[in-house]
């Protein structure tokens, strides 16, 4: 259903016009609320469109910037239907935004939806905030035909001006009071055709480009407030473990260090829905203090029930898991049928590991509890959540909880989760102080929500005439439903079957199928996450299955795919998946590497595509190996078709550094848990790319009629596969576990 | 006894914990915050600042070994209302995503152009920085461009 927004015009303080959106609220942990029409009160900050008598032209960003670009893509929405000169805007980060409003009070979202997370920026706002600037400009036209006397539809806009037919002009600025006082417009109004864009679809550069380049931006990390305490914790390295004895005399006797106190981590076995682990927090007047102070504390912990557990078990758990039938998650025709009768049968298991998220900047979080007021500055991607959760702990209202926005060092699904607030609100309440609360990166890596690990399982039938007639996909993996609060009704296998991913609806005889299997950590959603946990095993072993039946991998592919048709798809970013997209970003990488050509000897090139959160990409890449068996990444190419493009300078961004994650992490990157505990500590036992590993990337973007997705998620999932497929193909080896690189060798 | 520095040109004092890294003294005490934490063992770059024009990461860098010295840091790059080459090369090619590294990644730049006007790719490939958004291939478009610019300025 669509959400019904309404429009909130008022005066600026300077007597300007102020622009609102307003949408009834939903964040993810509560329902629908009924929309309710705020009052007109005058509110001069955190509008969207905001145009002063004196020319200023203020545009309101209202998502999390994680580094996908959306403080400089929504903006561009708003700025284009309002028609002014993207060079004439200033872009201000809006705060969350809930209040409360009518009697009796019902929450409202002041401007729709703010988190970042699975690529729907763009896709949310695109008509949104579009209708933002466009009705700004209706009402900017009424107030000229006023002023003029005439007719509104006789009059146009260009640069911040209305247009009369005689030549006469008033511009935004001399309009802004009296549009200001004009009603809305009631409900949506004509939108520009594609053709007189002017911005949308420009390669605009990243907004706060200059004050990244200079130090200035501002990250959470870097927030302050007069009186706050730096906190850092020592966390029980044992999952569901906690504290069995403190020694923090040496470390109060640290100059600088004010306080130091426990907390409880979630209940063995319990929802995990605040914060991961019991801790020792150490209060001080800076970093360097609390850090000191900490590494000075003597604390025995209690190892949990998960104590003994390790990766090498889990996968063996994993394995054993195979035996015994799973979960249904998809089922087409009679794959057991067609196995019996086949006249040829592949199987391949194929192992992922544990991923970290790794953001560059740790988690952090700056709150301020006063009573029934509370502030929260950080980096996050679900400010709903974090508001309603610091409600809950807290009691105060969230209308009263202030949540600022900064801009965020990465998020890859790492701030989806909140944990790191729960904290800050438990130490602050204990201490009586405002907390700043800073991870280090070793805190980063130990106490994650880890992408699960998981065993596929593929199994493909060929009749006599070689045609792939059956498909089984079975996966072994952590649910996602495992300890996650408000999930208890999803089916288990949501988030580790891709049910209706290729080739699901092209293969008659068609099971995907989960077989749960227990660990004892916290697991979470990992950039792209269902895409890139399942492209690796499909697109590996299509290409296992076309070269088993003496077909090129391309091939085998596109006819499987067929005539292009939409399939549905259930998960995220359907209700539709089309065959003919998929192909053609396979054709288009492969045109765009010469697929096909004689490869030069000892180089291979792979393929592999995938459909992610609405859009579609294909990589193409070409490997070589040196004499001394090191490989060299000689191309890399990627097309993507994310239907029309808002800024293809952002979104070519976004999959050459998608394309480099996925490099990073196919090659590199694994946690891996022994006695309970995450090995891993720092970036050199996490080691993504650096420069020299680091191919440059050729981006294509398709042309598309579609309507526009995100672009944050779709550059990863394929990178793998195509990897994968690429050795294979100039060395004859198959890996099938990730990741690659320490199997490279020898 | 308090050290003393210089801070993007001011004399500084400190007389804090001789132990505390560079970085945090900058982050906490200067309120310079241009300067990242990443890693905090002088493996990931984002803290990296320049001590008497040498790229060093402030993470690692007890305060002790800054008395006497001059420390530049991003803030303090750019010239009164002009940007260093680097700076806006960074800007012309589109760097930044995140931009969480990119004064770490701008600093060591910066030191890289002062050693080798005209680095070869092979130069480029030695820089150990780590962007976790992936932007290298700009980050190598960007360096090539600001050699050029400030070849060009020497001209």
């Amino acid at each position: 259903m669509r959400r019904r927004e309404f429009l909130r015009v008022s005066l600026s303080a300077a007597g300007g016009l102020v622009v609102s959106l307003v949408w009834p609220h939903r964040g993810t942990a509560e329902e629908a609320i009924e929309p309710k029409l705020p009052p007109a009160v005058s509110r001069p900050l955190g509008a969207f469109v905001r145009i002063e008598p004196d020319g200023h032209i203020v545009i309101g960003a209202r998502g999390c910037e994680i580094g996908q670009g959306v403080r400089t893509s929504l903006p561009m929405l708003i700025a284009e239907e309002l028609d002014v000169a993207w060079s004439a805007v200033t872009v201000e980060q809006l705060d969350y935004g809930v209040e409360e409003s009518g009697t009796p009070p019902e929450l409202v979202s002041r401007y729709g939806r703010q988190g970042a997370g699975g690529s729907t920026s763009i896709r949310d706002g695109f008509d949104e905030l579009r209708q933002v600037g466009a009705r700004a400009r209706w009402l900017l036209i009424q107030a000229a035909a006023e002023e003029w006397r005439t007719k509104a539809d006789l009059l146009r806009t260009q640069d911040a001006q209305v247009v009369n037919p005689d030549g006469r002009t008033l511009s935004y600025a001399q309009l802004a009071k009296r549009a200001a006082m004009l009603a809305p417009p009631k409900g949506r109004v004509p939108l520009k055709d594609k053709a007189a864009y002017r911005i949308v679809g420009q390669r605009v550069r990243v907004v706060d480009g200059r004050d990244i380049v200079t130090g200035a931006a501002q990250y959470g990390i870097d927030s302050a407030l007069p009186g706050a305490l730096t906190a850092v914790i020592a966390r029980c390295p044992y999952f569901d473990g906690g504290i069995a004895k403190v020694d923090d005399s040496e470390s109060r006797r640290i100059p600088g260090v004010r306080q130091v106190l426990t907390i409880d981590g979630p209940r063995p076995g319990g929802p995990i829905d605040r914060n991961l682990a019991a801790g020792v927090a150490v209060l001080a007047d800076d970093f360097w203090s609390a850090q000191r102070g900490r590494q000075s504390l003597h604390v025995t912990w209690r190892p949990g029930p998960g104590a003994q557990d390790s990766s090498s078990a889990l996968e063996q758990r994993a394995l054993a898991a195979f035996d015994q039938r799973g979960k249904i998650a998809r089922q087409d025709g009679d794959f057991e049928g067609a196995r019996r009768s086949a006249a040829r049968a592949i199987e391949y298991t194929y192992t992922e590991p544990l991923l970290a998220h790794a953001t560059m900047e740790p988690p952090n979080a700056l709150i301020d509890l006063r009573g029934k007021r509370a502030l929260l500055i950080a980096s996050l991607q679900s400010p709903g959540d974090a508001s309603g959760m610091v409600s809950a702990m807290t009691g105060i209202a969230r209308s009263n909880i202030e949540i600022r926005l900064p801009r965020s060092g990465g998020g890859f699904g790492r701030r989806l989760e909140n944990d790191f607030v729960a904290e800050a609100v438990l130490v602050a309440q204990k201490a009586r102080a405002p907390v700043k609360l800073i991870w280090t990166r070793e805190d980063d890596l130990q106490n994650d929500f880890y992408r699960p690990f998981g065993i596929h399982r593929l199994t493909a039938t060929l009749d006599p005439s070689g045609k792939v007639n059956g498909w089984s996909h079975r996966v072994a993996a952590t649910a996602r439903t495992y300890r996650a609060a408000g999930m208890e009704d999803d089916p288990d296998w949501a988030g580790c079957v891709d049910r209706d991913g290729f080739p699901a609806g092209c293969v008659e005889n068609y099971l995907a199928e989960f077989l749960p299997v227990e660990f004892h950590f916290p697991r979470g959603w990992w950039h792209s996450p269902l895409p890139t946990f399942s492209a690796f095993p499909v697109e590996s072993f299509l290409d296992e299955v076309a070269i088993a039946a003496g077909r090129d991998p391309l091939d085998l592919r596109l006819a499987l795919l067929g005539t292009p048709r939409e399939l549905d798809y259930r998960d995220h970013g359907g209700p539709k998946v089309h065959t003919g997209r998929i192909a053609g970003v396979l054709r288009e990488a492969a045109r765009r590497i010469g697929y096909g050509r004689k490869p030069t000897p000892g180089h291979g090139i792979g393929l592999a595509s995938h459909f992610t959160h609405g859009g579609y990409a294909a990589h193409a890449i070409e490997v070589a190996f040196s004499g001394d068996g090191a490989l060299n990444v000689v191309r890399c190419v990627c097309a993507a078709d994310i239907g029309e493009v808002v800024n293809p300078l952002g979104a070519e961004a976004q999959f050459m550094g998608g394309t480099i994650c996925g490099l990073s992490t196919a090659l590199h990157l694994q946690i891996t848990v022994k006695e309970g505990r995450v090995e891993q500590s720092n970036f050199p036992d996490y080691p993504l790319l650096r420069m020299a590993g680091a191919p440059d990337v050729e981006v294509f973007l398709i042309d598309s009629p579609f309507p526009p997705v995100g672009a944050g998620e779709m550059g990863i999932p394929p990178v793998a596969p195509a990897l994968a497929n690429a050795i294979f193909a100039a060395t004859g080896k198959r890996l099938r576990r990730l990741p690659l690189g320490s199997q490279l060798k020898g | 006894m308090a050290i003393e520095l210089t801070v993007n040109g001011r004399t500084a004092r400190f007389a804090g914990d001789p132990a505390m890294p560079l970085l945090w003294y900058l982050r906490d005490h200067a309120h310079l915050t241009g300067t990242k934490f990443g890693c905090g063992i002088g493996y990931c770059g984002a803290c990296t600042v320049h001590v008497d024009g040498m790229a060093r990461r402030a993470c690692v860098t007890p305060m002790s070994k800054t008395a006497g010295h001059a420390v530049t840091t991003i803030e303090g790059l750019a010239g009164a209302g002009t940007l260093h080459p680097v700076q806006q090369a960074w800007l012309d090619e589109d760097v930044p995503q995140c931009g969480y590294c990119q004064a770490g990644q701008i600093m060591t730049a910066v030191d890289l152009l002062r050693r080798k006007p005209e680095p070869t790719d092979a130069d480029i490939a030695e820089l150990t920085n780590l962007c976790r958004c992936g932007s290298y291939p700009r980050i190598r478009k960007a360096i090539r461009r600001a050699a050029l610019a400030l070849r060009g300025e020497h001209a």
